[in-house]
């Protein structure tokens, strides 16, 4: 029999205390603004909180995982993620807002791009780690194959947010692979240099979106509205911030999407310019053990996988603050741990779960 | 050793991908770090830029309109009030299709096809985001019918607020005028007078008479509500308020019922008629006929109406008594009579011996007298009784335009009088160098004998003629005509009081001939003989008549051969008593014909009832019939 010791010995075996601290400041977070954005009732509370003990056991039940059984899921978990992305452009596909993003499984609904944030990043580096012996240019075109065609269906959907962020993590994961510089240099001039023709080459509307999306003054009272609302919420809280649930833009309703993408706003306009330097601070926080994570993993595949799952985290917390604070433009991504939404956090959980398990069972190896 | 190798190749690689990640580090430090600078201009530098947009979204300013003033008349009587009803108001922008949104309202709401032809030329005019009624008036049922099913018109809304009504508009609607919607060229006069602020949420401004003229008075200080709304434009709370402050009431000079007195007594006749207290300039009636009925204005005419009014052979829309220029004819006389006198042209006792007609010298172009066989030995008292054209045929041509000009000028002739009301006119004087310069003609000496009789080129309006007549019944000193008494104010603060324009120092034995001459005009033997029939106060008066055509020469005017309105214009002005004058007035019956048979009636009825408060009765029957059929 265990006793009460060991019990949590055995619970906190493959646990990073200082990641789950940082987690845990964020559920605090999220649930606190949440309960400012949705004027003061506890429903979004409640079921968010929902979310957050789904995700913890489900990075629980990861962070135990020994990671050749990650390995091990890679490719069965691409595949079905690729099959049922590819499940999305058949009637079952099911359409909200403009967007197919969703399939219809008759039992429940679900989105395959989200089980994609996690299935790329782990498909690539499995790739790499089977490969690593005999790496060449072959392997690194393959390997951007792989992640491309997902992002394309997305792109599709549309889904700009999702899309953006399972690129970066299969970028992120080439170029930590080694992915020659010469190559990085040359995407990126041969990029800049077809950008004019490509310019030319769209329709008169995809340019006007693309312009829209840079400069959201021009509508207003459109799409631009969103951005204009966030920048005004973000500079009127000052210096301190309006206060803990005293935000007018937030409680008077002029924030759009006040609990999800614009949650940040809601922060900035209540705690000002030092609630976001705080906040700023646990994003570091966490960020940043996820590099010392990923600077001390042993094999290629978890050095791959910790990386990517660590800078993509990055990503999504540049790409919302910076939408919010309207130097990006606005592309659907919400704050990581903090929106409102039980797939992100879920998905999220998972990517740390990841993360602790790289750390805990190598540890467990050395010692 | 192979192993030695694999060992190297394993401590490159992690050298490598640590390089790789510590520029992953310093490629996320920096975009955080442009983070921060971003939050930093947001937060730290345009901080209250972005507090004045979020107050901006916030706060919600709501103009409250002021009450704009009451006008009553010198007693008291309304002339112009606010009543408080509801409005069925819509908002184009937000209606998809508007005729069937009417269709709709109508049948909750009457809307009677002149709403309907008045809301389509508000439409037509409309500024952007304006509010434009359907339907006025609404009568409490209809209200509460609407309002049950407001839900289902988006963009249609019952309005409460004050409305304007003329309860006498018939009568002063030309010198009341009206308020109507303000239009664009409105809002640009107001921003450019920089008083657009106190006009948001009016949407209406006087747009003639005294409703334009004292528009600063009347209209108020508009307050303000700041109002907290949330971003679908609900009030959530009211911050302050800023209370409006109401117009201010205007007392007039004028007296309602004199002035309902007057518009009776001119009957079917259209015309105007000025009655001014002599003494301080104050108007007492103030008529032009036909009048309109002014309250169908407010909320815009529809254009069937309009048309009806706009086209009407009658003029109604037109202010005959500040806009309307006609020959003056014989009332020219009295004052020819002083001109005469002060250049020592004429004196007293000079007469002269009257054939029925005047010839210049070297010229055979008879100038007839109105009277055939002439009037025999006639001097300046008899020659305004009898209204002698033979004797004024000859002053003007000693005394010449020019002098006749200068002395006319004095009395306000051909300049306005600067009455209290807008668009005014300033008639015609004649002169040498006026001819010069608007027909680049020499001035004839013919053009100065008809002008002595008050015809020709000169053209005056029934104000200025009612100024003139108010100035020589003060006996020279002139106050300016107006019609507003007293603009209500605080109790320490100063009102005016009316000064002298000018006085013309005329000498008193010349003032006291040409004013017995003309009490006697309105006695047996004057032109105006029924004038002051058993009046128990003596009338000064002198007829008139303005050609509205031409006689050929050896031709004789006859009334009967000419269609309407093309009939003489008859004047009388008057003032009376005529030793100590109470009320000087100048009548204008258009197409009446004589001045002594049309226009003497009027004014005395006018008369009657202010110095003796006596309701019209009909005046006996000689009084029109037995004057002397002249001129």
């Amino acid at each position: 029999m265990m006793n009460a010791r060991q019990l949590k010995q055995r619970i906190m075996l493959h646990m990073d205390p200082v990641l789950l601290a940082g987690l845990g400041g964020f559920m605090l977070v999220s649930l606190a603004l949440l309960y400012s954005a949705s004027d003061g009732s506890w429903g979004r509370v409640a079921a968010q909180f929902g979310n957050f003990m789904v995700g913890f056991a489900a990075l629980w039940i990861v962070a135990n995982m020994p990671l050749h059984w990650l390995m091990r899921i890679a490719v069965p978990m691409y595949v079905l993620g690729m099959i049922l992305l590819l499940g999305v452009l058949t009637p079952l596909g099911v359409n909200s807002h403009g967007a197919t993003r969703w399939l219809n499984l008759g039992v429940a609904t679900v989105q395959p791009s989200e089980l994609m944030k996690i299935a790329v990043p782990l498909m690539m580096a499995w790739y790499f780690e089977k490969n690593e012996a005999t790496l060449k240019l072959k392997n690194y075109f393959i390997a951007t194959v792989l992640f491309l065609i997902p992002v394309g269906l997305i792109v599709r959907q549309p889904d700009l947010g999702t899309s953006i962020l399972i690129g970066a993590s299969g970028f992120y994961v080439l170029f930590l692979a080694g992915l020659s510089w010469r190559i990085i240099i040359g995407a990126g001039l041969a990029a800049l240099v077809s950008a004019p023709f490509l310019w030319t080459a769209l329709h008169d509307y995809q340019r006007h979106r693309i312009l829209m999306l840079l400069d959201p003054s021009q509508d207003a009272l459109g799409k631009g509205y969103h951005t204009i609302q966030g920048m005004i919420a973000v500079g009127s809280g000052g210096v301190l911030g309006k206060g803990y649930l005293s935000g007018t833009q937030t409680h008077l309703d002029f924030l759009p999407e006040r609990t999800t993408d614009f949650i940040f706003a809601v922060w900035s306009e209540e705690f000002g310019f030092i609630g976001n330097l705080l906040l700023l601070g646990l994003y570091i926080f966490v960020i940043g053990r996820g590099f010392i994570i990923t600077a001390n993993a042993s094999t290629y595949f978890t050095r791959l996988m910790a990386g990517s799952i660590t800078l993509t985290f990055f990503t999504y917390t540049f790409v919302n603050m910076g939408m919010v604070s309207g130097i990006l433009p606005v592309v659907g991504v919400p704050l990581p741990l903090v929106s409102y939404g039980g797939t992100a956090i879920l998905t999220l959980m998972l990517g740390f779960g990841v993360l602790m398990s790289i750390h805990t069972h190598q540890r467990l190896v050395k010692t | 050793m192979t192993h030695k190798i694999e060992l190297k190749d394993h401590q490159r690689e992690i050298y490598f991908f640590r390089l790789r990640l510590f520029l992953s580090v310093g490629f996320a430090g920096l975009l955080l770090f442009a983070l921060l600078v971003r939050f930093f201009y947001l937060q730290v530098l345009r901080s209250d830029y972005y507090e004045t947009m979020a107050e901006s979204n916030r706060i919600y300013v709501v103009p409250i309109v002021p009450n704009r003033g009451i006008i009553t008349d010198r007693y008291g009587v309304v002339l112009a009030r606010n009543y408080a009803g509801y409005t069925l108001e819509v908002t184009p922008e937000k209606i998809a299709d508007m005729d069937q949104e009417i269709a709709e309202i109508g049948k909750l709401v009457e809307i009677k096809p002149k709403d309907l032809r008045r809301f389509k030329k508000l439409m037509a005019e409309r500024r952007s985001l304006q509010t434009l009624p359907i339907r006025t008036r609404l009568t409490d049922e209809e209200v509460a019918r609407f309002a049950a099913q407001r839900y289902r018109f988006p963009g249609v809304e019952i309005k409460a607020r004050l409305f304007r009504e003329y309860p006498l508009a018939d009568v002063t609607s030309h010198l009341l005028g009206y308020i109507g919607r303000i239009n664009q060229q409105e809002i640009d006069v107001l921003d450019k007078a920089g008083i657009a602020e106190n006009y948001q949420g009016s949407d209406y401004i006087g747009k003639t008479g005294i409703e334009q003229s004292y528009e600063k008075e009347m209209h108020g200080v508009t307050g303000f509500e700041q109002v907290e709304v949330d971003a679908g434009g609900r009030a959530v709370r009211m911050v302050s308020r800023t209370a409006p402050k109401s117009g201010r009431n205007l007392m007039l000079t004028l007296d309602a019922k004199l002035q309902q007195v007057a518009v009776q007594a001119f009957g079917d006749y259209r015309g105007a008629l000025i009655a001014i207290d002599p003494s301080n300039g104050e108007v007492l009636a103030f008529v032009s006929k036909p009048g309109y009925d002014t309250n169908q204005f407010i909320d815009g005419i529809d254009t069937e109406s309009w048309d009806a009014l706009n086209n009407s052979p009658d003029v109604p829309l037109n202010n005959r008594a500040l806009r309307g220029q006609y020959p003056m004819g014989s009332t020219i006389k009295p004052f020819m009579a002083l001109a005469g006198m002060y250049y020592n042209v004429r004196s007293p006792t000079y007469s002269i011996n009257d054939p029925g007609y005047y010839t210049l010298p070297g010229s055979s172009h008879l100038y007839r007298d109105w009277k055939k066989d002439g009037h025999g030995r006639v001097d300046l008292f008899k020659s305004i009784v009898v209204s002698c054209d033979t004797y004024y045929y000859g002053l003007a041509t000693d005394l010449g335009i020019d002098r006749m000009h200068d002395y006319l000028q004095q009395f306000g002739f051909g300049k306005k009088t600067g009455i209290d009301l807008e668009g005014e006119v300033s008639g015609l004087l004649p002169s040498t160098a006026w001819k010069a310069q608007r027909y680049k003609q020499i001035w004839y000496p013919g053009d100065t004998v008809s002008a002595g009789i008050g015809q020709g080129y000169h053209l005056v309006t029934p104000i200025q003629l009612a100024f003139a007549t108010a100035t020589l019944a003060n006996d020279g000193v002139a106050y300016r005509p107006h019609l507003v008494k007293e603009i209500q104010h605080a109790a320490n603060e100063p009102q005016p009081v009316p000064q002298p324009l000018f006085d013309l120092r005329i000498p008193p034995e010349q003032l006291a001939l040409v004013k017995s001459a003309m009490v006697a005009v309105t006695q047996p033997g004057g032109t105006a003989v029924g004038a002051s029939l058993g009046a128990p106060y003596s009338i000064a008066g002198k007829t008139g008549t303005a050609q509205v055509i031409a006689i050929k020469q050896g031709e004789k005017y006859d009334a009967k051969k000419v269609s309407e309105y093309n009939r003489d214009h008859a004047w009388f002005i008057a003032f009376a008593p005529a030793d100590k004058p109470r009320i000087a007035l100048a009548v204008l019956a258009e197409n009446g014909g004589h001045g002594g048979a049309t226009a003497a009636p009027i004014a005395r009825k006018v008369m009657d009832y202010y110095l003796l408060g006596k309701l019209p009765q009909p005046l006996p029957a000689s009084a029109a019939k037995t004057g002397t059929q002249s001129d």
